[in-house]
């Protein structure tokens, strides 16, 4: 597979690792009531869909990026590849 | 019709006009009560065990496509008791017993041949990983032996000993693992479970459930509306997929792991063989073809196919591992889809819904599993309580924290 | 020695005359020559056996697809099964035998298998051999398994070299024939970036094989004037015998080249074959079409082949199949070959056509509307017999008979991503589908376009739609050739045969084995597969699997695409393990890592050990120590007595800067940070989200806005890659930067009480590093040796007053001969991986054994390390009843009643009296080592509930080695529990 880094153009997938479901960046409020709940569904329970999958690649070999992939699980297709900083920053995580 | 050499002898002298279906093909009924989504190994596992062992009749298999065409159907079909820790260990031990008796229970040979498994350890903590884990199969009853240099060396004297980039320093017998036929078993379930009544449904694919009040009343399939008591899916690959029309997330990823085989050869590889230094086992098939693989691709897929990386990986490994492989030939790879769960073990439970039943998550060691699978579920699924082998597949252990992690890799599916 | 079937013409080079031996006997063959074309010129026929009835087998192709004549080449490390001699590339000196047979090729024992073919058939082994039971593993199977098999392999290291290249292209057009060809010219004079390969050594294809013209001259002439052509441009390049066997996801292909498979050995330095990864734009599939056979009762006698083949050896090679040939057809392409034989003087003795509207043969008697029913001759056919439209009987003397049966398109690679073929009901067979491989296209034969004409045609205006994609214009120039269309009535096997008809030549599977699946509910193409084995052969059903589907068409009266498809999988052809692993053989299957210390620690004869890609010393042997214990029991006493320097350059060093890089640390360490001051150093526990330990190390402060952390040496990549995934993805406006600066500095431990002594000789005296002014965890900046600038820290694994100094890479070297030079008055020694881990296991530090993926800090004796007060990775999930459990295992120190017995790591604790079972588990022996200063083997365990059971006695079960030791539970810290060395 090719990945189209967003900073550094088409990359062989072999420089990247992979991790999984996007969701991922949504990491609980460890305060909350139903943190318990809150952090098992997250950490277990992740998106495993037969097609679009937003998922999260590591440029291990190359600029250390973490990028959100949108990829489908079926075809392999990508339609999108994003730096997962700001994804995570457009879903509102901070410091 | 029993199976024997008599009966071949006979059916080869009278023009093999007596042979019958292996199994049949029967119009879906109205209701059963008990419906087993997926006929892959561990469907037709359970409904051969429903019917034989729990005294369970109206029951019924639905496959989408064609029995055995799953992952029974593509894997390198090694069975082994050689687990870790206690919740798997004696479930996979159970698992090994039903297959040692498996082709006189079932009147199919499926050449089940325990050649024997050898773990390869090339550093001082993989041998003290090893003795641990022997030590754990021996006191759950298995059997395993903890061998040093010269004794890999005399079993397979042509591995790379002597100029290795991580040398082997002994290996973790397991002498009951080996192979079976892995077809076979599939076929064989099948037509025992058909002599027991199941009707065994071929291309009916369950779109959705029925459910009214928590409770499961039957299955919407590609041939109608099937009603049932109680439905057990074992659909492996496709989990979530499936679970998610009962409206049910589940602790899965779905990956693909690539297999190999090669063009055929005279005997060269005894056993079975784990290189410790990558991502390599092999063994070779009674016609010769050396079957192999190693790691899975590491992105979710649900396509049947991998890359190049891993191809490469997986033959990098072997030819490190037995360097008199390079002119043998790669004849053809497949690739599988597996239920990768989050700590690496399965799944044997009941689920929120009344009456639904939920066997998953095997990761890429389902095919070693299917008899004690499908007796373990079988048993769940007749007497509404887990076997006593299998109490710790339970979709909730996440939730409180009852892990089965054998490698110790987290919630990672991919690393499992 | 003659070339008794030799003809005039062909494409063989006639001065060169090659020697070679076929099971021992002396042959010779042109350049230009395979092995069967060679065989097939001196009038050997018989060339192999099939595999399970042993039957004697001649050449059916004149390709890659061919299923019998499989040869073993060479010999020692450098053999090679199954070699197909239809591509085996004649040399000078060729050593060639046939397989699967015993005594010898003429005389095969196995034989006798045919004559109990009745009882063999189709899945006759599901059905028996299950009683007794034990007989299975004891009798039959080793009986089948010595029977199975193709070639042998030597068992010798193969002594050849392999490489692995990448190339990228515009445009990838797999195979060279009119259609590849027509499309490379058109691409390369546009200017595209060209690739072309094929499997054969020659460029050209069927235009070598055919007599046909092109543009008004002869086909084979006009290819070797398009490839004079396209080599002259800079923008193509020219890849022949190379296979493009898969079609990967995005546009990766890879392909095998053999590079010197044509010559006995390859000369020093040259690679026998080349893995390609090619990365292309665009593809074009120009791969051509397969010829299939008919069915009927014994038609896998040598001599029996394809007519194309026939054709291509009489064209290409000269060579005609028997100086007598018959041609069974289906289609006009059979009569080609008649034509082509009569023309050439080989005599055609029949041609028999299924279709009753035959058309004229000149030349030849013509039987239309006939079928040949059987065949005669035991090692090579003598006749064939026939029937004819009117009904009658006759035989017909042949020792070939020219088979045609239609042509399938080749569109494996098209199918390579699960696209499914399409039926064409012209010409009876799989086309491409819609939905191939993502910038795919097929032209020619491929895509079921038979004529020349129309190959030419399809390549050139394939090669301009797909550059078109590109924005890259070109125009289509196609040559006059060609253009018949394809007259084919569909016959699939001859049912009216009685005995034996194959489907699958290799696996020996006949119409008769499919109509026994078919029978036995078999009917899914896969059931079919894999019940019968068709299609599992070396030629992965090129040549059968159509064959076998319409079989099972006719008998469930469905049409050939209801009844299924056939899919196909990498690879194309089989690719050998040398070529997929390239270079990465021997000690190259992994790089390796070595610290900078390597080259002094390697003249100190150090003994390495293997960590991960790592190389580090493990101990150092001094003359007149036997065995490894003397050296290590050594380093520690000398360490613990004075001072001891071992590398710990492997272990993961993180730079973490920024104004909230403590905050930071605060959220990936379990433990707090943000109040450890400037010039101080903390342990760190990193948990992963699921409350498991993960790793530990040190975070040392050099600065408000920046820490040094180390990690282990496993989880180095693993640490710093979660690290950043906190910093990217969880906490992205946390001002903090991270680096890895591993590889950046070598660092040393200096362990023992007269560490502190040594090391002033090294740091410059400016910076005071007595006990007071810095203290145990303390860390600075330092300059070392009159300048150089290090890093200092007071840390210890070993339980001593000890440090960590850290200089720059290039500067590693210099330091430790300067740390040996300057210890030698405190009789220093080296201490490796071997001493490290005693000195820590009696100092009860947790390390990769405890830290093993399924401890929790609470199982390490660090529960209360776990922060509540703040937001951490792992500490919400940490708090699971089920990791929390009142007889959670505990970390203790295990110590043997009998000083004489030896823990060994991996052993079970058992209660001292009791059964010895799974049940009574109580937990497991970590890490052990003998410990020179106890004077005992001591180890780590994990005990259920351990931090209440010191003293007890329990017992050590290794039931795997026959050990049973007596051991007391005692605490993990066996030195110095309570720090008071550390202090000093």
């Amino acid at each position: 597979m090719i990945i189209d880094h967003p900073l550094l153009g088409p990359r062989d997938a072999q420089e990247f690792v992979y991790l999984g479901d996007a969701d991922l960046i949504n990491r609980p409020d460890w305060q909350a009531e139903d943190a318990a709940d809150a952090f098992h569904d997250y950490l277990y329970l992740r998106d495993n869909p037969a097609g679009v999958h937003r998922e999260l690649w590591y440029h291990e070999q190359g600029d250390r990026s973490w990028l959100v992939v949108t990829r489908d699980t079926l075809t392999h297709e990508i339609s999108k590849v994003e730096l997962a900083r700001d994804v995570a920053r457009a879903q509102g995580r901070g410091r | 019709m029993r199976y024997s050499g008599w009966r071949v002898i006979k059916e080869a002298l009278t023009g093999h006009k007596g042979w019958t279906p292996a199994w049949s093909d029967p119009e879906p009924k109205d209701h059963y009560d008990i419906v087993i989504v997926g006929g892959g190994g561990h469907g037709l596992a359970t409904a051969y065990y429903l019917a034989k062992e729990f005294g369970q009749a109206r029951i019924a298999v639905l496959e989408k496509g064609w029995i055995g065409g799953g992952n029974v159907g593509r894997n390198t079909t090694i069975i082994r008791s050689n687990y870790l820790l206690d919740g798997n260990e004696p479930f996979y031990e159970l698992s090994l017993k039903l297959w040692e008796g498996l082709e006189q229970d079932f009147n199919y040979n499926a050449m089940v041949s325990q050649r024997g498994i050898l773990n390869l350890v090339h550093s001082d903590a993989q041998r003290d990983a090893a003795r641990r884990r022997g030590n754990a199969m021996i006191l759950n009853g298995s059997d395993a032996e903890l061998l040093d240099t010269d004794g890999v060396r005399a079993m397979y004297p042509f591995f790379n000993f002597d100029n290795a980039r991580f040398p082997i320093k002994g290996g973790l017998l397991h002498r009951r693992g080996g192979t079976v036929r892995h077809d076979a078993v599939a076929w064989g379930y099948a037509r025992g479970a058909d002599m027991r009544g199941v009707d065994i449904i071929q291309n009916c694919e369950v779109t959705g459930f029925r459910i009214e009040q928590g409770r499961v009343l039957g299955v919407e399939t590609s041939r109608g509306y099937i009603g049932a008591s109680k439905v057990g899916v074992a659909v492996a690959g496709s989990s979530s997929r499936v679970m998610e029309k009962a409206g049910m997330r589940l602790p899965i990823e779905s990956h693909v792991l690539q297999a190999f085989v090669s063009e055929g050869l005279k005997p060269l590889i005894d056993g079975v063989i784990t290189f410790g230094a990558g991502h390599f086992y092999v063994s070779q098939s009674d016609k010769g073809g050396l079957v192999f693989g190693g790691d899975i691709d590491m992105y979710n897929t649900y396509a049947q196919r991998g890359n190049l990386p891993v191809v490469e990986d997986v033959i990098e490994s072997g030819m490190a591992l037995i360097p008199a492989l390079g002119r043998v030939r790669m004849l053809r790879g497949w690739g599988g889809i597996m239920d990768m769960s989050m700590d690496g073990s399965p799944f044997i439970d009941r689920t929120s819904v009344d009456g639904l039943y939920f066997n998953g998550g095997w990761c890429y060691g389902g095919f070693k599993a299917t008899p004690a699978s499908g007796f373990c579920y079988a048993h769940l699924l007749a007497t509404g309580r887990p076997h006593e082998v299998a109490t710790a597949y339970r979709l909730d252990r996440f939730r409180t924290g009852h892990m089965i992690d054998e490698k110790g890799q987290g919630a990672q599916p991919n690393l499992h | 020695m003659k070339q008794v079937n030799r003809l005039s013409g062909g494409l063989v080079d006639r001065d060169q005359v090659l020697g070679f031996t076929f099971d021992g006997k002396r042959y010779e063959g042109h350049g230009g020559d395979t092995l069967a074309s060679a065989l097939l010129a001196n009038g050997v026929r018989l060339m192999g056996r099939s595999f399970k009835y042993h039957r004697p087998r001649g050449v059916m192709t004149a390709g890659s697809e061919e299923p019998d004549a499989l040869v073993e080449l060479r010999s020692g490390g450098r053999q090679e099964p199954n070699t197909r001699a239809t591509v085996a590339e004649l040399f000078d000196g060729m050593q060639a035998r046939s397989q699967n047979r015993w005594p010898s090729l003429r005389h095969d024992m196995m034989a006798v298998n045919d004559r109990l073919s009745n009882f063999l058939t189709a899945g006759f082994y599901y059905k028996t051999f299950m009683w007794p039971k034990a007989f299975w593993e004891k009798l039959y199977e080793p009986t089948i398994r010595h029977a199975a098999g193709l070639g042998r392999v030597s068992g010798e290291d193969d002594p050849d070299v392999y490489d692995k290249g990448f190339l990228h292209c515009d445009l990838l057009i797999i195979g060279a024939g009119p259609a590849g060809l027509s499309a490379a010219l058109t691409a390369g004079r546009a200017g595209a970036r060209v690739i072309l390969a094929d499997e054969d050594f020659a460029f050209g294809g069927r235009l070598n094989a055919e007599m046909f013209e092109v543009g008004g001259e002869a086909g084979s002439d006009w290819a070797k004037a398009a490839v004079a052509e396209l080599a002259s441009m800079g923008n193509v390049r020219l890849m022949a015998r190379t296979t493009v066997v898969g079609a990967f996801d995005h546009g990766v292909y890879g392909a095998v080249e053999r590079v010197a498979d044509h010559v006995a050995a390859p000369v020093e330095g040259q690679p026998r074959q080349v893995f390609w990864r090619i990365t292309s734009k665009r593809a074009l599939l120009c791969a051509g079409a397969t010829e299939r056979p008919i069915a009927f009762a014994n038609n896998d006698r040598p001599g029996i082949m394809m007519a194309s083949a026939v054709r291509s050896f009489a064209n290409r090679w000269a060579v005609a199949a028997h100086e007598t040939v018959a041609v069974f057809t289906n289609n006009d392409d059979g009569h080609r070959t008649a034509a082509d034989l009569i023309a050439k003087g080989v005599r055609v003795t029949a041609v028999i056509d299924t279709r009753a509207d035959a058309p004229a043969v000149e030349g030849a008697e013509l039987f239309a509307g006939a079928q040949v029913i059987d065949s005669r001759g035991r090692l090579g056919l003598e006749s064939v017999r026939i029937r004819t439209a009117q009904g009658f009987t006759r035989d017909i003397v042949c020792g070939a008979l020219a088979v045609s049966g239609g042509w399938n398109p080749n569109v494996h690679l098209t199918c390579h991503q699960r696209g499914r073929p399409q039926w064409d009901e012209t010409l009876a067979a799989f086309v491409p589908g819609p939905d191939l491989p993502v910038g795919m296209l097929v032209a020619g034969a491929a895509s079921g376009v038979l004529s020349t004409e129309g190959a030419l045609r399809t390549g050139a205006e394939g090669a301009v739609a797909v550059l078109a994609d590109l924005g890259i214009a070109a125009t289509a120039a196609v040559p006059q050739a060609e253009d018949a269309p394809v007259d084919l009535t569909p016959f699939w096997h001859v049912s009216e045969s009685k005995g034996r008809a194959w489907i699958d030549m290799q696996n020996d599977v006949t119409v008769k084995d499919i109509k026994l699946a078919h029978q036995e509910n078999f009917v899914s193409v896969e059931h079919l597969k894999r019940y019968t084995t068709l299609g599992m052969a070396t030629d992965q059903g090129k040549t059968s699997n159509m064959g076998g589907l319409a079989v099972m068409a006719e008998l469930t009266g469905k049409s050939i695409p209801e009844t299924g498809t056939t899919m196909f999988r990498p690879p194309y052809t089989p690719v050998s393990f040398g070529a997929l692993a390239g270079r990465a053989v021997g000690k190259h299957f992994h790089p390796v890592r070595e610290t900078p210390s390597h080259n002094w620690a390697t003249e100190r004869g150090a003994v390495f050990v293997e960590v991960g890609d790592w190389l580090r010393a493990q101990w150092f042997p001094q003359p007149g120590e036997t065995h490894w214990r003397q050296s290590v029991d050594r380093e520690v006493l000398a360490t613990r007595r004075s001072v001891g320097v071992c590398d710990v350059t492997t272990l993961g060093k993180i730079d973490v800067q920024g104004a909230d890089a403590a905050e930071f640390l605060n959220k990936v360490y379990a433990n707090a940070f943000a109040k450890l001051p400037v010039g101080k150093v903390r342990y760190g526990l990193m948990l992963r989200e699921d409350g498991i330990a993960y790793d530990d190390g040190t975070a040392a402060r050099f600065a408000e806005d920046h820490f040094v952390v180390t990690t282990t040496t496993a989880n180095a990549v693993l640490v710093y890659r979660q690290m950043e995934f906190a910093r990217q993805c969880l906490w992205p406006d946390l001002d903090v930067q991270l680096i890895s600066t591993t590889e950046a500095w070598a660092q040393y431990a200096v362990a023992g009480p007269n560490s502190r002594k040594l090391l002033e000789k090294i740091v410059d005296p400016r910076f005071d590093i007595s006990n007071e002014a810095f203290p145990f965890m303390a860390c600075g900046e330092v300059t070392i040796c009159g300048g150089l600038r290090a890093r200092l820290f007071r840390i210890s694994f070993s339980g001593e007053l000890a440090y960590e100094i850290a200089v720059p890479t290039r500067y590693g070297d210099a330091m430790i001969r300067a740390l040996m030079d300057e210890g030698e008055a405190f009789d220093v020694v080296p201490y490796g991986t071997e001493a490290l881990g005693v000195m820590r296991i009696e100092k009860g530090h947790a390390a990769g054994n405890e830290l093993n993926g399924t401890t929790t800090a609470l199982n390490l004796g660090m529960g209360r390390m776990v922060s509540k007060k703040k937001d951490c990775i792992g500490n919400t999930l940490s708090e699971r009843a089920g990791l929390n459990m009142a007889d959670a295992l505990k970390l203790v120190g295990v110590k043997p009643v009998d000083a004489t017995q030896a823990v060994k790591a991996g052993g079970h604790l058992m209660a001292k009296e009791g059964p010895v079972d799974a049940a009574h588990d109580q937990g497991y022996v970590t890490s052990a080592a003998y410990s020179p200063i106890l004077e005992s083997s001591i180890g780590l365990a994990l005990l259920k509930n351990g931090a209440a059971r010191l003293g007890e006695v329990m017992r050590i079960a290794n039931p795997l080695e026959g050990d049973d030791v007596e051991v007391e539970i005692v605490s993990a810290h066996f030195v110095d529990p309570d720090g008071e060395k550390l202090r000093v």
